[in-house]
């Protein structure tokens, strides 16, 4: 692979996913607080801590594989 | 866009917002500009069709995985969840772990020292040119075939659940699965299954989280299925498979640990190129054995997301689902239990998530099914039979295009299957013919060296023929089914699985006797191709930790676990 430079490990482009998914995802929990979707169990607000979580995860991922790091 | 997507209205089991839309449209622009990335550093044959061999061990690992982890089988399986119980569980566990493992720890330095691009590549060397041809061709066509069969049984999942056009679904999906595997390759294809796998994993975990909340855990899930289906035993594993009336399947325990564990998922996760590529990408031996063990402990704990949503759908759906075959107006078929699911748990936002993953897995199926074929067909059919000298950039060339090619003949079949609905359970069958005798034609071939040449094509040819001619004579005779399935109750799935281990036994059988009156190569065209002439490299630096074949064993230690627990 010499010339062609260091490839951006897979991980880095996970964490980014996941935390635009992350975000996304939280404001739509944020949003529909007042009045949630109309299904089951919506009154846990699972979009809420779920995107928490994938922001959480994602970040983490960003962070770690950042491109450059091992250069 | 969203006029695309609108036809069938009144039929679609869920409807996107905007968000859902932005969420799936991410997804396709991030695959998209991975894909033109990668491009520069899939240059050489090595590159292309292999990943450069320098994927680490939990990278190979998780795309060996994946790359069985498709939205029909997300789908199929959740549903067989619902339809059969627990037992839909033996195709996870023990109908997948022992192969995984035995795969890394026995076969997998064999593939990796032969140096060969792929299973029919390692049958060349081993055999020759007549069992590698034939193993490569039906590889090929099966591949492409496989491939536009599950391109329209997705488009028919996307018209149903989200109203899609089916055109649309077809076309849109195969043009960006093909520029983006035509630009990285196999590099292309494992960085797009290592994202399916966290896409499926938080696009799917939210509904057993939920559905075990609502029920009170396990227990009230238990509860309520016997509370519903007081007759049948859907929370046991084995408990019902003495015998082939006892469990919603139709099978017992001999169908699963012979056919299914021992010959079947063999044959599947050791000899099917598909998968085998991914762990042929590994930066070193070690690598290449740990990735197999890294990827059994994921693919136990794959039932969460499929088994467990099925089970869960059981318990508190209101609706009974039915087989797809007499489905009615107004009713769902098992197929649709996680969609469903995603639908009862799921807002905007979360929903669009779930369907990312579903397209997403149908995607990174449909990349690894046309960059197996590329490979194979440039370095099993052209290179041997057709241009056998020309320069590394002809064969990368050829790989490209073929890819589009395969792309092109898949969206055909889907086109056929279309206008031909039976073709599709002919094809999932053709699948299945020579999985079975191709574990027998290969492990036969590493593990003892007096195996000749003619042995190993005929014993594979005939092990193929019995198959087909089985699967036949159940088909249109049902007296049969109990000849070679050993009960007329036997249902589809037991037969499958007694047709695997009888058509893998006259392989055996046939190469034993083909090899006994025939010649065989000498020792040094045989070294480091079979076991007693091959210098397999020790972990005896490694320290115990980083030894494969102790987390193989705590592999098989865990699945010994599983099964005592849902006895």
């Amino acid at each position: 692979m010499s010339g062609k430079g260091h490839i951006i490990p897979i991980w880095f482009f996970v964490g980014v996913l996941l935390l635009v998914y992350g975000v996304l995802i939280l404001g739509s929990g944020l949003v529909e607080w007042s009045h949630p979707p109309d299904t089951v169990l919506s009154e846990l607000h699972a979009p809420v801590w779920w995107g928490e979580l994938l922001i959480l995860l994602g970040g983490i991922y960003c962070y770690a594989f950042r491109p450059g790091k091992y250069r | 866009m969203t006029l695309l997507f609108a036809t069938a209205e009144s039929s679609r089991l869920v409807r996107l917002s905007g968000i859902d839309l932005v969420i799936i449209a991410i997804y396709f622009a991030l695959v998209l500009g991975i894909g033109f990335y990668l491009k520069k550093f899939a240059t050489t044959g090595e590159d292309f069709f292999l990943a450069g061999r320098e994927m680490t061990a939990w990278v190979a690992g998780l795309a060996f995985v994946s790359a069985n982890l498709g939205s029909l089988e997300l789908l199929g399986w959740a549903g067989s969840a619902y339809q059969y119980g627990i037992v839909a569980v033996h195709f996870y566990w023990i109908g997948a772990i022992p192969a995984m493992i035995f795969l890394g720890l026995v076969m997998m330095p064999f593939y990796y020292i032969s140096k060969t691009h792929s299973v029919p590549g390692y049958l060349q060397l081993r055999y020759g040119p007549e069992a590698s041809g034939l193993s490569a061709i039906t590889f090929a066509i099966m591949t492409i075939l496989m491939s536009g069969v599950n391109m329209y049984a997705m488009a028919v999942v996307m018209k149903v659940v989200l109203g899609w056009n089916l055109n649309f679904s077809i076309w849109v999906s195969s043009l960006t699965v093909g520029i983006y595997v035509a630009a990285g390759g196999l590099f292309s294809a494992i960085f797009n299954e290592v994202l399916q796998f966290f896409l499926i994993w938080f696009g799917a975990l939210l509904i057993p989280i939920l559905g075990l909340y609502e029920t009170g855990g396990w227990h009230g899930m238990v509860a309520r299925i016997q509370q519903k289906s007081p007759a049948q035993d859907f929370t046991h594993a084995w408990r019902g498979l003495g015998d082939f009336q006892n469990n919603p399947m139709g099978i017992n325990w001999i169908g699963i640990v012979f056919g299914l564990a021992a010959v079947l998922s063999m044959g599947y996760w050791t000899t099917d190129f598909l998968v085998v590529q991914r762990v042929l990408s590994s930066k070193d031996i070690r690598s290449a054995k740990m990735a197999p063990v890294i990827g059994s402990f994921f693919k136990m704990a794959v039932p969460i997301i499929v088994i467990l949503p099925g089970l869960l759908g059981l318990a508190v759906l209101p609706m009974q689902l039915v087989p797809a075959s007499e489905i009615q107006p107004g009713q769902h078929s098992y197929n649709e239990v996680l969609p469903l699911m995603l639908a009862r748990y799921c807002g905007p936002g979360l929903m669009g998530l779930g369907i990312t993953a579903l397209v997403a897995g149908f995607m990174a199926g449909m990349a690894g099914n046309v960059s197996a074929f590329a490979t194979v067909w440039t370095y099993d059919i052209y290179r041997p039979f057709i241009r056998k000298r020309a320069s590394d950039g002809h064969y990368v060339s050829m790989g490209r295009w073929c890819t589009m090619i395969g792309l092109i003949a898949s969206i055909g079949t889907a086109y056929l299957a279309m206008g031909f609905a039976s073709i599709m359970d002919y094809v999932q069958a053709l699948f299945g013919f020579f999985i079975a005798p191709l574990f027998g034609t290969v492990l036969l071939g590493m593990m003892w060296k007096r195996v000749t040449r003619p042995a190993g094509f005929w014993g594979l040819l005939c092990g193929v023929f019995s198959s087909v001619t089985m699967f036949f004579l159940m088909k249109f005779d049902s007296r049969w089914v109990s000849v070679f399935a050993l009960s007329p109750h036997a249902k589809g799935l037991a037969q499958a699985m007694f047709q695997a281990l009888w058509s893998c036994l006259t392989c055996v059988v046939v190469t034993l006797l083909v090899t006994l009156v025939t010649k065989p190569k000498s020792d040094e065209e045989l070294r480091g191709l079979v076991y007693s002439l091959t210098e397999v490299a020790h972990e005896d630096h490694a320290s115990f930790l980083h030894r494969p074949v102790v987390w193989g064993m705590v592999s098989l230690t865990v699945l010994a676990l599983l099964q005592i627990i849902f006895w």
